[in-house]
Parts: C-alpha cells; structure tokens; sequence
C-alpha cells in the first residue's frame, strides 16, 4: 500500500543521510535536514500527538512560521495519520481580533481536535478557543512537544492509512477562504506527484529553491511535498524573508546550483525592479531549466522583464515556463514551457472581448497577447464549456472544466460547497479560458475572487469590514481587482455608498475603509472611491454585482483622465 | 535635520508608495503596523532611504520593531549617520 508515511519510510531506509531540506534563515548558516532527522523528529511529534489523544484522522492546524518545527509537526502529524492543515501566521499589520476571528471561524468548520503553536504566539491561539465547547483537546507548544527520537514504525498509524483518506487539507485566506478547505487524498496527491514530475520531467540533478508560503496550493505540493516526498533537494527560505531580500532567492540557485522555481506572476516584476546589482556579484542563474509563472494570471511582458534583468547572470529564456493549478486538483492543471519555449500569441481584442472569440491578430487591429499555459498534465482532461455545460470549440472563450484522478474529496465538512462545484462530474472551476491544439489559454475569470500576489482573495470579506466603518452600510459596498501593469498583479479597489456628500466626511470614511481593510485582511487596499446614494450596481437579488460596478468604476476613472 | 528627513520621507511615501499625492502623515502614524506601507514596499523604502540619506538598513530591520513611524525612521536614520 502506497500511503506518504510508506513513501517516508521507504526515503529512511535507502538514503537516512540524503539532505531532504535545507531551511535559510537570514544571518545564519542553512541549515540541512536529512531524511533521518525528517523522520526522528517527526517521531518526537508523533509521540507528543499520541500523548495528547489525537487519533488518526483528526484534523491538527499548524500556525508555526517557516523553520525546523515546522518540518516536524506536519511529518508527525503525516506519520500519525492525523491531517495536517497550515494556517497563515499572524502578520504584522493584522489586527489580533481579526486574526482570533479567522481562528474560531476556521475551527468551527473543521473541527480539529490539536493545534501546534510557539510559546509566544500562545495566548492569541488560547485566545480563540472557547474549552469544553469547541473541538480543540490539545493546545500543543512547540518547545514542549518531545524532542527527536528513533523511529518506532510500528507505533505510526500513518502507514496503516488508505490511498482513499484525506491526508491534508488546504485553506485560501480571509474567513471565507479559511471556511472551505480543499481536502485531499493520499491517492489524489500521489498522482498528482507523478503525473506533474513527468510534466517537468523530474530527474537526476534536480533541486528545488523556493520562498513560497506553505500554507498555499503552490508552496505546499510544488515546494514542499513534491520534493520531500520524491526524494530531490529542497532549498526553502521564508516568503518574509524573500520580500525584504529577494536576491537572496537567485544566491540561492546560484549556491546549490538549483534547476526549479515556481513564482506567482507579480515575483517577476517585483523581482527585476527590486534586486540590485551589488547584490547579484558571481551570481549564475545557468542552472536554473524551468521557474514556472503560476497561481495568478500569467503575463508575457512580466517574463521579458524578468528575462532582460537577470539574461546576464546567465538566466536563459527558455527557463521560463507557465503553469496553470489550482488547489482542488492538488495543484497543476497544465504546464507549458518545458519541452519547447512557452506558446504566446497575439489575439483580435474586440473579437476577445465582444464576441468571446480569440481570433489570431489581423489587419493591424488591436490586439491582445496572450501567454498558453501549456497542456494539461496526464490524468487531468480539460474541457471549455458554456453556460449549459456544452464542450466549445477551438478559440471560443469559455469556463474551465477540469476531470482527473488527482481531485479533492470534498471541500471539507462542506457537502453543499462541494455539490455546487461539479457538474456530471466535472469541477467548474470558476476561470475562463480558450484551447488551440491542445494548448490552454486562461482568459480572466467567472467567480468574484481577487488575486493579489498569487494570494486568493475574497471580496465579500474585505465588504463586510467596510461595513464595520460608521457611515457605510451593510451591502453598500464592493471590492474588486484592477490588474496594475507595473506590479504585476491586481491592485483591490473598493467603492463604497455614503450619504453624506461634505468633501472632509468622505475623505474620513475612505481612510477609515482603508485601515479596516488594511488590519483585517492579508491585502491592502490601494484606492477607496467615496460615492452618493444609488451608485453601486445590484443583481436582482440584490447583491452587488462586482464585475459590472468595475467596470462602472473604470469608465468614471477614465472620464475623469485619471489612469487605472 | 529631523524635520528635513521627515519631509523628504513623507513627500516619498504618500507620491511613490501610497500614490496619494495630497495624503498627510503624522510622524506618529503608524505605517508598518497599520499596513500603510505593506511588505511589498520595505524594499523601496529602504533603498530610498540608502540612496538618500547614505543610511543602509539590513534586511532583518525592515520591520515595525525597528521603526514604524517617520518620527522613529528619522532617529533611526540620523543615529546611523
């Protein structure tokens, strides 16, 4: 049987001493952790687990930041048969009550029964429980679980677990996104494992450098168990760390010769502006073969930039892939790029747009360039549908149909989520998107979810803290994303309904809005539009429509000659 | 001299970081902390302030527990001086 706790056991007796991570921390050296030391620290969790009466099965979160603890409690919780789950760490600008609140909504969905944390961050955890009510029987403190020790296989329930099992789960941000975890089997990620590894035809010499957060679809399988689990070296450092020195990330590949990088699409902008010269001295990029743009919309012009940077520190253009993935297929849908340069080409705007028709460019119209996302991996079947579920043809835009033998269980303890997001057994997955030959092109996207830096975002989170700010009320309110050229990625707007119409007023309401977004949530928000009475479109049933209140928004915008 | 730098810093912020030209700052407003200026942006602060002040601020202290106010940013800036 083929579980991940065989997999780590079967990497304990051909290589103990084969280095499975090397974890950065700034200011020190890295620090390589082997197989063996995976395996008898996770032993010490596995213990600690037991100790405290959490049995295989039961959901265990883990709010530790990057680091050796971190390795530890997820394999023990893995060899335990328990089902890890991270959540984000509480950033510097959130606000404790919002962070206690994304907490007790997460717990109240999943029901875990542990919770691993550092002492210090102990009383915000303990803050969000309510004992002897919720499901929560342990409060597990990192220093205090037991140390590494032996491995005593036969006390790990985790190789008892059948491929069918949920063995993690994945969690977007914001009360809604914590509310609807993906949950995934040990057989949905094995395949995905294999299938995505032939993609990127996985081999010898292979190594892994990433910043990417675990808590995320990308960070977590590309990052984290696709090298631990198929045995190539992973070098990982904190996406904390990464924002403040991101050349640390080409030191990196540079040092342990690394071959494969995934990077959401705003790392390649943000990247090329911000990295200086002084601190790429002796830096060779020749190593890396494939940094795969993925999790947010792919853009060509963000890949030359990227390319024209770093082109002299020996980057070669046909190391930049794309990838389209999304959590409820474990995480790679398609991958272009590896076997032959990345497909663009460019398309008949109006003909895009009007007609939903992507028509290669003629008779010097304007045109859009569109980045392919290469072909689906094997055992995923990719279909574009219309509304009523129908296959369309080559070039018709249509909505992303995915099938394949990597996908969630369910979005946990969730049936009526999960019912809703299948169609005859095909996942809907809410982008839109157009095939030529084969190839994937995705093309914006139905469902109302902002993406900034390759963060999932949910607007009716950031609408309901605007609701919080005196002067705006309930449902009269509207949060979306407007793709900034320069970043990259999308900057949130939020236009908000007030009644009073003095300059001053408003000016407080926006700045208000602004903070209460700003604390409450993992974005922030770039521009607050004040408006009267009766702005804000509604649907029938009353809510507010998101798309067509941007493209309200972006028509007044332009009016007024102000860019966005 | 503190009122200087935190004039030039001001001016940076509110026209470069936060795009709103005519936004005031206190210099005791916190901006780390209160997601004013997000992580996105620590590293252009701190270039800005290498570029303009001949300060260097090392990666570790981009955080609100080394300065989260102009007024903490200026003494930090005029210390290292």
């Amino acid at each position: 049987m083929t579980n991940f706790s065989t997999v780590l056991q079967r990497h304990y007796f051909e290589h103990p001493d084969q280095v499975a991570i090397y974890l950065m921390h700034p200011g020190q050296p890295d620090r390589p952790v082997t197989y063996a030391e995976i395996i008898a620290g996770a032993s010490g969790y596995v213990e600690t687990y037991r100790a405290h009466g959490i049995a295989p099965g039961d959901v265990v979160i883990l709010i530790l930041q990057h680091g050796i603890d971190m390795v530890y409690a997820y394999f023990g919780a893995i060899l335990h048969g328990a089902i890890p789950s991270i959540m984000p760490f509480l950033t510097e600008k959130l606000l404790p009550d919002r962070y206690r609140a994304d907490l007790q909504a997460l717990i109240a969905v999943t029901q875990p029964t542990a919770i691993v944390t550092y002492r210090e961050f102990e009383p915000e955890v303990r803050a969000a429980l309510k004992p002897g009510q919720d499901s929560v029987k342990a409060l597990i403190i990192s220093d205090q679980a037991k140390g590494p020790q032996p491995p005593t296989f036969e006390r790990f329930a985790g190789l008892l677990r059948k491929p069918e099992e949920i063995v993690l789960l994945q969690h977007s941000s914001g009360t809604t996104g914590l509310q609807k975890g993906v949950a995934l089997s040990h057989r949905a990620v094995l395949n995905q494992l294999e299938s995505y590894g032939r993609a990127i035809r996985l081999g010898p010499g292979d190594v892994f450098v990433s910043w990417l957060p675990l808590y995320h679809d990308m960070g977590l399988i590309a990052c984290w168990l696709m090298p631990i689990l198929m045995g190539y070296p992973l070098v990982l450092m904190s996406p904390f760390d990464w924002v403040r020195a991101p050349y640390r990330l080409f030191q990196a590949v540079s040092n342990y010769r690394g071959t494969l990088s995934w990077l959401p699409n705003f790392a390649y902008n943000f990247c090329a502006q911000k990295v200086r010269d002084r601190d790429l001295e002796g830096v060779d990029l020749s190593s890396w073969r494939a940094v795969s743009n993925c999790s947010e919309p792919m853009r060509w012009e963000s890949h030359q930039l990227f390319y024209e940077r770093f082109a002299r520190y020996g980057l070669r253009y046909e190391a930049l892939t794309t990838c389209y993935a999304m959590a409820e297929n474990v995480f790679a849908v398609t991958q272009g790029g590896i076997d032959a340069p990345v497909v663009f080409e460019d398309v008949d705007r109006e003909s895009l747009q009007v007609e939903k028709i992507a028509r290669p460019a003629f008779g010097g119209r304007p045109s859009v360039r569109m980045l392919g996302a290469g072909k689906p991996i094997e055992g995923t079947l990719v279909r574009i549908v219309d509304e009523k579920g129908r296959t369309l043809p080559d070039r018709h835009v249509g909505e992303i149909a995915l099938k394949s033998n990597c996908m969630l269980t369910e979005y946990y303890h969730r049936p009526d989520a999960t019912a809703k997001a299948f169609l005859d057994g095909w996942y809907l997955t809410g982008d839109y998107g157009y095939m030529v030959d084969g190839e994937l092109f995705i093309n914006g996207r139905k469902k109302d979810l902002i993406i900034v830096g390759g963060k999932n975002i949910y607007p009716q989170d950031l609408e309901m803290l605007a609701y919080e700010v005196p002067g705006v009320h309930p449902g009269r309110a509207s949060a979306f994303g407007i793709f900034n050229e320069v970043t990259g990625t999308e900057d949130v707007v939020m236009v908000v309904e007030v009644d009073t119409d003095i300059p001053e007023e408003r000016e407080k309401i926006a700045e208000a809005v602004r903070l209460a977004v700003n604390r409450g949530s993992a974005v922030v928000l770039r521009y607050v539009h004040v408006v009267g009475k009766h702005w804000l479109v509604k649907t029938s049933s009353g809510k507010t429509a998101r798309s067509a209140n941007r493209e309200k928004f972006l028509k007044e915008m332009q009016e007024k000659g102000q860019a966005f | 001299m503190s009122e200087e730098i935190i004039a030039k810093l001001s001016r940076y912020i509110t026209s470069d970081i936060l795009k709103q030209p005519n936004r005031k700052i206190d210099p005791d407003e916190p901006l780390l902390s209160s997601g004013l200026i997000d992580s996105f942006h620590l590293v252009d602060l701190a270039l800005f302030v290498e570029d303009n002040f001949g300060v260097h601020i090392d990666d570790a202290e981009l955080s609100a527990s080394t300065f989260d106010t102009l007024n903490q940013l200026a003494a930090f800036i005029q210390q290292r001086k």
